[in-house]
Formats: structure tokens, sequence, C-alpha cells
């Protein structure tokens, strides 16, 4: 094992560790001009328009280093293993990696139209460095690395949400987020040490040999739940939810994007690894009248929970972004039952569902990114008229709220399908009908809550003070035309889901 | 090439939102002509031998590692379903031909409900099906709440959210046939024998998410305020095509898969829609609004269509296509009367204030059009109402003969309302206070202007009267196509 071989196995993660640092240089020699300059001076516009060209070359050099990374990713071997596990490559890591740059480079886009971003080299870099974690936590099959990679990601993304200095709510945001977040890690740390002792080993691959023939006792349950629980907390699974809402209403729009997508799919590469691979023997069975003990009934549990209270709260929400939270919460309930389902099938149904509902938040938040910017708030009021201020966003929200409500033909549509027949495949009996059951009702009554926004959108009246402001702001393009690009994909991985659901069936182990 | 209704009608929708407004109607009109003529010339040039079964027309693989397949199939059933649909269609443009806001949007919403619909009929993969069946409720919701009048967001979500319980349910049910028989292929699945077991639970389910769709009784009551608060267009699919979707549904999935579980349920089936025929005529007769009479007569009407398959003999599922077809074309008749020849010009539906109106001076081409559109509603002989109603219960007899002998006192109901609607709207005692001439009505002085009937109009309503007589003359022609297509289905057996 050479640095050189380590230097080219790792080059991904090298290249966006080196563009966070030059975007993090570019930010400082720009950012420090601007801020004396408008001490000095006081003239708002001039330093509007300084912050606008910095963030502007700060994201070009973001977008550059990460369409490199991808570059890069995809001229890696097939299959390589370093240090027992700690980075592995894999079609599966490499596939995700992929997938968690393309949607930090939709993030960096959609940056563009922030307007409370006084720091834009500082926060790009912080979305780097989140990817970094991100991509270490992909590739990786143990513990020990899982957990660094998980910590990079989540305090990268701490310091994100809470970076609108502006806005009370961000900080408010960025406070109970930390504090459910290092929570959740002491219970993942504390999970992971029991199983290191039940174990001896923290390699994912030699811990299920160890756990093989082994009955569950008090320790090994204990360490599982610890685990679990810590990813739940990640993924907003209720009732380890609570942190949500506040994150994806109060932090800056791109970081909610970020939160709800790329931090969501990786969270579920990984909880998918451990739970199959790792505690493959402990699997347990969630089947209605044959529960039996292992990790799957509480998955189970965690599930068909998130469900019903994410949909059953999100009728209430006056507000897009709160709502959307809710609804995540609802959305990785319906993930969940795809790795409750097991095996190979179930995961990559697991995964394709994550990715689609990856693709269309960050779509969704760059349309709340812009009816912000215009209107100046994320309230369904806000959202009131869109439909005759900008027929493309309306349509692209519309693509985007039925998607996560399911309906044909768009990509959430056949996710679902895929998701529910495997999981109902998964046991002879029909076991787990039930929780599918559950979803569906979750889903039948999610669509009231999508069809709100779009009635907002596309029946109501426009307040006036909304319709005032619209002529003052220019429009963005760069991520209108963003939000068309996955809008389309959307629409496109929903008549032929083939293109993602075979890369991803092929990829899993 | 029956399969270019969907392509056609889908392109015509996308080029809507392309091209400028001015091009709006037309487009619509093209497409939708183009779907019905390609509905006849099926009908004239394929071999009735061919409709006897589900025959393939296209099949490509879709999603292979799931056995997805685009297939699309037709038989005596779908293709008649076709018609009505492209009927439907062309009539629903041609009255709502002077659309004042959004037409661009308004053409979208309405031909992508109308190639959901020949989708769902042509579909012969369950999934496929599935995706129009679903993809058609959207634009419902939309075409409502933008566009319609009384109550219109109300009426719009309550029409929605039943749609997607019934959607919910037929979500489950399709899955487990799915998992089951590890296929999706129609032809396939119904040679499947599922076990009794899966049976006895799975085809109340599906076929309950489908009949919430066709207006069963007691799951009807999002029919009568979506009809009403639906623009006319709205109304005459809704009607027309959008409520045969759930029998369809219901005849060519639920009772074609699950043969032992219809067995068990049929009776309830047949206690339902009985009910749903009784209920509903004698509710009609109560309304005040000319609209909610009409909706509540398409649920009684659309209870024989029900009572009809749920009979399972050859002649009474006949019977129930035919009245598929039938109440498509005189449900849209009458509600194109109520909703834009009566209330585009009075600004009224109420049955109360048109009686002192005397309409039938003022506009004796809506009375005449009306006049037609409740004998055929009523089922007078030579209309196509009365083929299919004397042919379900013909068929019926053998099986229900009590739900039939109530089922003929029902009937006197359903004269009842519409003679008293057809009195009250047209025929009412003259006011001497309002004053009328031939092609005015002058209640409301802003619409003095465009009162006489529309060449539009008249040709849409004609359209649909020369369908409905035609089809009541000769039956046959579509009877010795439904016919042999229901006899080949599995539950007969």
């Amino acid at each position: 094992m050479s640095y050189l071989e380590l230097l080219k196995l790792a080059s991904p993660e090298t290249i966006v560790v080196i563009t966070a640092l030059a975007v993090l240089a570019i930010g400082l020699v720009t950012g420090r001009a601007k801020s004396t300059a408008t001490v000095s001076t006081a003239k708002p516009t001039q330093s509007a328009n300084e912050t606008s060209t910095a963030t502007g070359i700060c994201s070009a050099v973001a977008v550059l280093g990460l369409a490199i990374a991808i570059g890069t990713v995809l001229m890696l071997p097939r299959n390589a293993t370093l240090f027992g596990g700690m980075l592995v490559i894999t079609p599966l890591t490499s596939l995700f990696k992929i997938i968690c740059m393309a949607l930090a480079f939709f993030t960096v886009l959609l940056t563009k139209s922030e307007k409370s971003l006084r720091h834009p080299g500082e926060y790009l870099a912080l979305v780097l460095f989140a990817t970094v974690g991100l991509m270490l936590l992909v590739g990786s099959e143990e513990l020990l690395m899982i957990f660094i990679g998980l910590e990079l990601l989540g305090l990268s993304l701490y310091v994100m949400t809470a970076f609108d200095k502006t806005d009370v709510r961000s900080a408010e945001a960025g406070l109970k987020y930390f504090l459910f977040g290092s929570t959740s890690s002491a219970f993942t740390l504390f999970g992971i040490s029991l199983i290191y002792g039940m174990s001896g080993t923290t390699s994912l691959a030699a811990i299920s040999d160890k756990l093989t023939g082994v009955s569950i006792q008090a320790l090994l349950a204990v360490g599982i739940v610890m685990t679990l629980i810590g990813f739940a907390f990640k993924i907003a699974a209720a009732p380890f939810h609570l942190w949500a809402p506040d994150a994806y209403q109060g932090a800056p729009v791109p970081s909610a994007a970020f939160i709800a997508s790329a931090s969501k799919v990786g969270s579920f590469v990984v909880l998918g690894k451990i739970v199959l691979v790792g505690f493959a023997p402990v699997h347990g069975d969630a089947a209605w009248h044959a529960m039996v003990a292992g990790w799957s009934p509480v998955l189970a549990a965690l599930a068909a929970l998130s469900i019903l209270v994410g949909n059953l709260v999100a009728l209430v929400q006056s507000n897009v972004r709160r709502l959307l939270a809710y609804s995540a919460v609802a959305h990785a309930g319906y993930t969940l039952i795809g790795l409750i389902a097991g095996d190979r099938d179930g995961f990559s149904a697991a995964l394709f569902y994550a990715t689609i509902y990856a693709i269309t938040l960050v779509g969704a938040f760059g349309v709340v990114a812009m009816v912000r910017r215009e209107t100046g708030g994320d309230d369904f009021s806000n959202f009131a008229g869109l439909a005759s201020r900008s027929p493309l966003l309306a349509g692209c929200m519309s693509v985007f709220m039925l998607s996560l409500g399911g309906i044909p033909p768009l990509a959430g549509f056949f996710g679902k399908f895929y998701l529910f027949s495997v999981a109902l495949r998964a046991d002879a009996n029909h076991g787990l009908l039930w929780l599918v059951a559950v979803a569906l009702l979750g889903s039948f009554i999610s669509l009231y809550y999508y069809l709100m926004v779009l009635k907002a959108i596309f029946v109501d009246e426009p307040a006036l003070a909304a319709a005032r402001d619209v002529s003052v702001v220019p429009p963005a393009l760069l991520p209108r035309a963003t939000v068309a690009v996955l809008a389309a994909a959307v629409l496109l991985l929903g008549i032929t889901p083939e293109i993602l659901a075979a890369r991803i069936l092929a990829a899993v182990p | 090439m029956i399969a270019w209704t969907i392509y056609i009608t889908f392109a015509g929708a996308v080029l809507l939102l392309l091209l400028p407004r001015a091009f709006a109607r037309w487009i619509a009109l093209l497409a939708t002509i183009a779907g019905l003529a390609l509905g006849l010339i099926a009908l004239v040039r394929t071999p009735v031998a061919d409709l006897a079964h589900f025959t393939t027309i296209v099949r490509v693989p879709w999603v292979p590692g799931l056995g997805m397949n685009y297939h699309l199939a037709i038989d005596g059933v779908s293709l008649t379903m076709v018609l009505v649909t492209g009927l439907s269609a062309v009539s629903t443009v041609l009255f709502s031909w002077d659309v004042e806001h959004q037409q661009n949007e308004f053409f979208f919403w309405l031909l992508l409900v109308v190639a959901g619909c020949y989708g769902v009929f042509l579909s012969a993969d369950l999934f496929l099906f599935f995706a129009f069946y679903e993809l058609v409720i959207v634009p419902k919701y939309f075409l409502i709440a933008v566009f319609g009048s009384t109550n219109k967001e109300y009426g719009a979500m309550k029409l929605t959210l039943y749609s997607f319980f019934g959607g919910m349910l037929v979500f489950i049910g399709i899955l487990s046939a799915y998992v089951t028989a590890g296929s999706l292929d129609l032809n396939q699945l119904s040679q499947f024998q599922f076990s009794p077991q899966l049976q006895s639970w799975a085809f109340p389910v599906l076929f309950l998410g489908f009949a919430v769709l066709a207006g069963i009784w007691p799951l009807h009551t999002w029919a009568p305020t979506g009809h009403v608060a639906a623009p006319t267009a709205g109304s005459m699919l809704l009607a027309g095509i959008v409520m045969k979707l759930g029998s369809y549904a219901g005849l060519r999935v639920a009772m074609n898969l699950f043969p032992q579980g219809f067995q068990m349920w049929s009776k309830w089936i047949v206690f339902l829609a009985v009910v749903g025929i009784v209920y509903a005529a004698a509710v009609a007769l109560r309304q005040r609004d000319l609209k909610f009479v009409i909706g509540y007569s398409s649920v009684s009407h659309m209870g024989f269509v029900l009572l009809g398959l749920a009979a399972a003999t050859a002649l009474s599922v006949s019977g129930a296509v035919l009245q598929m077809f039938s109440h498509g074309v005189i449900a849209a008749l009458l509600f194109a009367v109520a909703g834009r020849m009566i209330y585009r010009r009075t600004h009224t539906r109420e049955l109360d204030e048109l009686a002192g109106m005397n309409l039938n001076r003022a506009l004796p081409f809506a009375a005449f059009t009306f006049v037609i559109a409740s004998a055929a509603s009523m089922g007078i002989p030579g209309f196509s109402g009365f083929a299919a109603e004397i042919t379900i219960l013909i068929g019926a007899w053998r099986t229900y003969p009590l739900a039939v002998w109530i089922t003929g006192a029902g009937m006197v109901l359903v004269a009842a309302f519409t003679l008293r609607a057809l009195k009250q709207s047209f025929f009412g005692e003259a006011e001497p206070s309002v004053q009328l001439q031939e092609g005015r009505v002058a209640l409301d002085p802003d619409w003095n202007e465009q009162q006489s009937i529309t060449a539009a109009e008249k040709c849409g309503a004609c359209l649909l009267m020369f369908t409905t007589v035609a089809v009541g003359l000769y039956p046959k022609l579509l009877l010795d196509r439904i016919m042999p297509a229901v006899e080949a289905m599995r539950f007969l057996k």
C-alpha cells in the first residue's frame, strides 16, 4: 500500500477538498474587500453587486471542481478495498458518490438566488466539506470511518443551517439541529461501541460473521437500537424528526435543499449497508402476525410512525418549507420500507426512491428560493398567483409536488410502485401488507396537502403586496434553468425509470 | 393504428403549451376529431372476429426488470369505450368553443383527461393501466378548480380526494395481483389461478376502488357536487367518460382477475347498485338546480351499469357496456344543454327561475335537444338508453329477478324526475313580466348580444343526438362487437 495508490483511489475526495480550499481562499479575498466597503461607504447596491460577483466566481469554481471530481470517479477502478474496508470502491459507492456530488452541484447552482449569504466563499466551502463527508460515508464499510464521515457531514450542515446571520430563525434552526444532531451522534457512537464490544471488530463484513448464529441478547439489542436511533435522527424519521421542520424552514434555502437531498441519500446508503451487511444475521421479521426480534421490526415501527405523523402534521401547515419538512418525515418512512423488505431488490428500491426524492426536493427548494426572492416569504400566500407570474416555475413546482404525491407519469409514481411491490413480495404470505397499507393510506393523505400547494399556485388570487414586488427583482436565469432541468429529470425518470433503476440494481451487491 | 388516439391527444396537449392562444381551440378540435376518426376507422375496418378477445396492438418492453411492458390491446369492449371517448371529446371541445380565459391551459387539461381515458381503455398491462388511470385525476382537479363555477374549490377537492381514495384501494389490489402472479400482463393474469383466500379480500378492495369512480352508492357523493362545480366541459367529460373508467376497470381488471372473489361478492354489488338507482332517482326528484338533477341522474344510470356487471350473464354485461356508451353520450348532451345552452344565456340553473322564462320559445333548438336527451335518458324506445337498459334487465332477470323488479319500479322515478326537469326548465308557465323574443332572453342586459345558439353548439348537439338515435335504432352495430368479447371473459365460465 503506497500513499500514491491511496491518493489515486481517494482522488475524487481530494479534488473536492482542494476545491473547497480554493473557494475558501477566493471568498476570503473578495469577501474581505466587500465587507470593508460596506462599512466605510455604505452603498448597499454596490456591495450587493460585489457580493454577487464573489458568489459567481466562487460557485463557478465549486461547480467546476465537482464536475472534475465526478469525472474522476468514472475513471476509478471498479472494485478496490483499502485498510480493511475503511475506503472501498464498488459500483455502488461510485454511483452514489456521483449522485451525491450531482446533488451538491445543483445545490451550488441554487446558491446564486440566495441574497442573504454575505460570505459566499465560506458557505460554498462548507457545502463542499459536507459533500466530502458524504463521500466518505458512502465509500466506507467500516464503522469508525462511517462515524467520521457522519461527523464531518453533520458539523458542516450545522453551520450551513445557521449561516444566515440576518435571520433569527436561521440561528434557532442551527442550534436545534446542532443539539439534536450531536445527541444523535452520541447515540450512534454508543451503539457502535457496544457492537464493537460484542464482535471485536468495526468492519461490517466481519461484524456480520461474528453475529451469525448469535441470539439476540440485551447488549446486542441495545447496540442495534442505539445505532438505529442515530440514523433515525439523520433521516428525520419520527419520533426523532423534531429538528427537521425548523431546519427546513429557518435555514438558508440551499442548506435546506442539501439537508433534504444529498444528506438523506447518503444516510440511506450507509444505513442500508449497516443493516443489510453488518446486521444481516439479526434481520428479524416485521410480518404482521409473525414478528421476530431483530432490526426490521424496529425500522418497521419507525416507518409506520413516520408515515402517519409526517403526513398528518403536514396537513395543517401553511408554510411550504415546513410542509416539505413534514412530508420528508413521511418519505423517510416510505424509504425505510425498502430496507425492511431486505434483500437486493429492497435495497435498490429504497435507494431509487431516495434518489428521486432527493432530485425532487432540490428542485422544489429551488422554486421556494425563487419565490422567496421575489415575494420575500414562503408561505402559501406567497405562492398565490405564481402561475400567472411565472408559468415555468408553476409548472416545475407542480411536477415536483405531483411526483412527491406519486402521480404518473412522474418519477415518484414508479418509485412508490417499485418500493411497495418489493415490500409485498419480500414475504411469501404478504407479511408486510400492513406496512404497505399504512404507506398507501399515508400517500393518499399526502395528496391533499400537495394539492393545497398547487391550489395556491394555480387557483388562489395573489395578495397585492406580493404582486407589487415582482418587478423590482430581476429574474435569476441560472437557478430557473436549474429548476427546469430538475423538473425534466423527474419527468424523464418517470417515463423511463429503467435508466436509473437498472443501474442501481446492478450496483447493489 | 388505434394506439395513435393516445399519441395524437397527448401531442395536442403538448402543442397547446407551446403555441399561442389563437390556435388553442383548433388544435384541441383537430386532436379530438382525429381521435374519433381513428375510433371510427377501427370500428369499420377491424373484422368482428378480431374483437372477440383482447388482441395486442403494441407491445414494447418498458421496465424489463419488473416485467412492465408498454402493452396496448383492443377488443369489442375497449373499442366501444374508445368510441364514446372520441364522441364526448369532440362535443366537449365544441361546447367549450368560447372559453374566455386561459384557453391554452383549459384545453391542455381537457386533452390530458381525454388522452388518459384512451390510455386506460387500451392498456393491457396493469402498471400502464394504473398509470393512465391515476393520470386522469389531477387534470380534472385543475379543470374544475380553475375553470369551474358554483363552489368550485370544494367540489374539485372532494372529487379529487374520492378519486385518490379509490386509487389507493386499487393500488393495493393491483400490487397483490402482481406480487402473487409475478406478471403485469392482463391476458396472462386473467389465466392465472389466484387462491380463493386472496380473491376473497383482493376483489372487494379492487372493485370498490374502481366503483368509487363509477359512482357506486354510498360513495357517489363526489359526483353531483363535482358535476355542479365543473365547467360544462368538465361535467361532460366526467359524466361522459371518467365515470366509465371505474366501471370499465371493474369489468376488465377486478372481475376478470378474481372471478371467485366476484362470485362471493356479486350479490352485495347488486344490492348497492339497486339502492343507488332508486336512491339517486328519488334525490334527483327533489333537486332545484338543473345540474344537480342531471348529476344524480348520472349516479342512477351508472347504477344500471353496476347492476349489469354484477348480474354476470353475457347479456347483462354486454348491456352494461352498451349502457356505458349510451350514458356517455346522453349525459354529455344533458350537461351541454344545462351548463352551456341554458346557463350561459340565463345565468341561472334554478328550476324555479327557469320555469318563469318560457325558454322553449327563446331557445327552440336547446328545447329540442333537451327533449331528445330527456327521452333518451328516460329510456324511450328508439334511443340508445332503452336498448342498453332493456338488455341489462333481460340479462339480469335470470340471476337476480328481485333486483329487476325493484329497478323497474325505480325507472318510474327516473322518468318522473326527467319529466319534471324538462317541464320546469323549458315548458314552464310564462310569466308576463319577462318579455321574450325568438332567440333572445331579456334577463341579463350584458348578454343580449350573443343569445342565439352558436354553430359550434349545434354541431356538438347534433353529433350526440345522431349517435344516441343511431345506436338506439341499430344497437347490433355495437352489441355484435361487445358480446363476443364479453363471452370470452373468464368470470362467465
